[in-house]
């Protein structure tokens, strides 16, 4: 449970996750600038001298990634944000930070790809936030915030996870979350505590065991077994997968989808449900581990499945995967920036509804 | 059974010190690796820092230095050792932290984080071992290789005109202001050997000062990828090798320190 402030303030989602590492006992954080996060080092430079943490703007996110790593495995509570193009560049040293099971926070804002792309909003980087990114077999933990209130309480949420599972653990956020201003009530200051790190690099101290940390395992028969250690530990954290249902019990059209899409959904779903559709929709907040079950289940009692994403559709072959071929599956989505708006989903919906004959109350 | 010692009433004068593990080097035979890995490990005993030393093994030929030197370690991606030390310097500013790269891993795939980790003047020491070759995966061309020397991507020699000069990267280095302790060594003879240890030690000594970056070259033999024996590699080092990387001091702090 994460305790608040009781003021509420008007911020930007970027200054608010900031604001809230630095209430959760962040300790360094190392990234480059990028649109639209750059406010997130912006802010904690101003902030570092004041509070006393460690902020160095890095020579690229390559350095940054790997500053993370040492900082990580040195014991720190520690983080670096970006964007697309700049999360890409930082690949490889996830899938080191993941093989070497170090616990880290990484950001992407994401905008709209692929290439330099834009500087808009988008969801296209699910697949990348998910399945891995880098190369080998891994995952980091992702939560998907659709406010500026989950902006800052899923920092905490995500340095809790960090810890606890030995893993770096993604907020995937986007373009429009990072700029918008809402409506925040803060996570209070040092309400988080911090787990001992035996295992950290801080010097062998005297009959301690020396601690090395390593994404190196030559002898196949070493890498397969802490390649199941890992896969041990994605089973483990599937108990931590978080979502949120909307009128989901009596729903005809279901509809999926995460962070800012879910928000336009939301309101595609009151003007659906306006003119008499059974419409409800399904948040998964966090998207690896994917809410599979709860999906699963909820879809045995609806006629059809609406997935709407920022992108050329990502998620929807998870959902497709969860619901089996149960029930049809569609698919809305918008790229490069462009973001749907609830009108399109309501016509999308109205089709559906159409198509497949599903009755109106 | 008991053991009867092989030698008694003899002084102890030489042995392997408690920094470093019992584990035997991999290293080939006449490779500079294994002395510079034990007498950097000598001077961490001589400090008495063991407890407060974290080091950065690279990717390349001592990708396993961690499985020798009797430290804390973190083995970085290639290239990024700098970057990996940086921080764990940033977060743990009073312990003495090292970086122990080689040529491709120091001067081409992480030459951005060598360069910019010096220009911070970050307080960790960097040794960089120079070969002049990927030694790891067989033999290719490094940055450092000389002109015209015989590769396994340089099968011909390696052309100017083709894959550029040999990057003297400490040169470079040297002009940063964030440089505190620039030097060039050899370890192929007791003399060299003494100079760089002792060169180390300086090293470590300054990084107490937090007034910047301290860089040591050492300028090696590959006997395997330049396909001789150790004393051919010796030989050819000090004919060829030093000409182009000159031993000796290229930036001294101007304080006294004695």
């Amino acid at each position: 449970m994460i305790v608040h402030d009781d003021e509420p303030r008007l911020m930007k989602g970027n200054e608010a996750l900031a604001e809230a590492a630095i209430r959760a006992g962040l300790q360094a954080y190392f990234g480059y600038p990028i649109t639209p996060q750059s406010e997130i080092l912006e802010y904690l430079t101003v902030e570092a001298p004041k509070r006393g943490f460690v902020v160095l703007q890095a020579e690229s996110e390559l350095a940054a990634i790997n500053m993370v790593f040492g900082a990580s495995g040195a014991g720190a509570r520690v983080m670096t944000s970006s964007s697309s193009p700049g999360i890409s560049l930082m690949q490889e040293g996830l899938s080191y930070m993941a093989s070497a099971q170090l616990p880290a926070l990484v950001v992407n804002v994401s905008r709209g790809g692929p290439g330099l792309g834009t500087i808009q909003p988008a969801q296209s980087d699910y697949f990348q936030a998910t399945k891995g990114g880098g190369h080998g077999d891994y995952h980091l933990i992702v939560l998907a915030p659709s406010s500026v209130q989950e902006m800052a309480d899923f920092v905490f949420d995500a340095f809790r996870l960090a810890d606890e599972y030995r893993n770096p653990v993604m907020i995937l956020a986007d373009g429009a979350l990072g700029q918008m201003m809402e409506k925040v009530t803060l996570p209070k200051a040092g309400s988080l505590p911090f787990t001992p790190k035996p295992w950290a690099t801080t010097g062998k101290s005297e009959g301690r065991e020396r601690s090395i940390i390593t994404s190196l395992f030559i002898q196949p028969e070493v890498m397969e077994r802490v390649n199941l250690q890992l896969q041990e530990k994605y089973k483990k954290v599937q108990k931590e997968v978080r979502f949120e249902a909307f009128h989901a019990e009596d729903a005809e059209i279901l509809l999926v989808a995460f962070g800012l899409s879910a928000r336009i959904c939301q309101k595609a779903l009151e003007l659906a449900r306006e003119q008499g559709m059974k419409v409800g929709l399904l948040r998964p907040i966090t998207l690896y581990p994917f809410p599979s079950k709860v999906l699963s289940s909820l879809v045995q009692n609806v006629a059809s499945v609406l997935v709407v994403e920022m992108n050329a559709g990502q998620m929807v072959e998870d959902v497709r995967l969860a619901v089996n071929g149960r029930r049809p599956v569609h698919f809305k989505g918008r790229m490069g920036g462009m973001i749907p708006t609830p009108e399109e989903v309501l016509h999308e919906i109205e089709t559906i509804t159409e198509q497949e004959r599903i009755v109106k109350v | 059974m008991d053991t009867i010692p092989a030698i008694t009433d003899m002084e102890l004068v030489y042995c392997r010190p408690s920094t470093l593990t019992d584990t035997p080097f991999h290293y080939c035979p006449g490779c500079s690796h294994g002395v510079v890995h034990k007498i950097l490990m000598e001077v961490v005993a001589e400090m008495g820092i063991q407890s407060q030393t974290v080091g950065v093994a690279p990717v390349g030929c001592s990708v396993f230095a961690y499985n020798y030197m009797n430290v804390d370690m973190q083995e970085a991606a290639h290239g990024r050792a700098s970057a990996v030390a940086t921080g764990i310097k940033r977060v743990l500013p009073d312990k003495f932290v090292f970086s122990y790269q080689g040529d491709g891993d120091l001067a081409a795939i992480g030459t951005g984080e060598t360069i910019h980790t010096v220009n911070r003047g970050e307080n960790i020491l960097v040794l960089f071992i120079n070969n002049g070759i990927y030694g790891m995966t067989g033999g290719q061309m490094a940055p450092t290789s000389l002109l015209g020397m015989v590769t396994s991507t340089t099968p011909y020699g390696r052309e100017q005109s083709v894959m550029g000069y040999p990057l003297r990267i400490t040169d470079l280095v040297a002009q940063l202001p964030g440089a505190y302790y620039v030097t060039r060594q050899a370890v192929h003879t007791a003399t060299t050997v003494r100079k760089t240890k002792k060169a180390i030690r300086n090293a470590l000594e300054y990084q107490k000062l937090k007034r910047g970056t301290c860089f040591i070259e050492v300028v090696s033999n590959c006997p395997s990828g330049w396909k001789m024996t150790p004393i051919e590699a010796n030989n050819w080092m000090e004919k060829n090798m030093f000409a182009y990387y000159p031993l000796g001091d290229l930036k001294v702090p101007k304080e006294n320190h004695t």
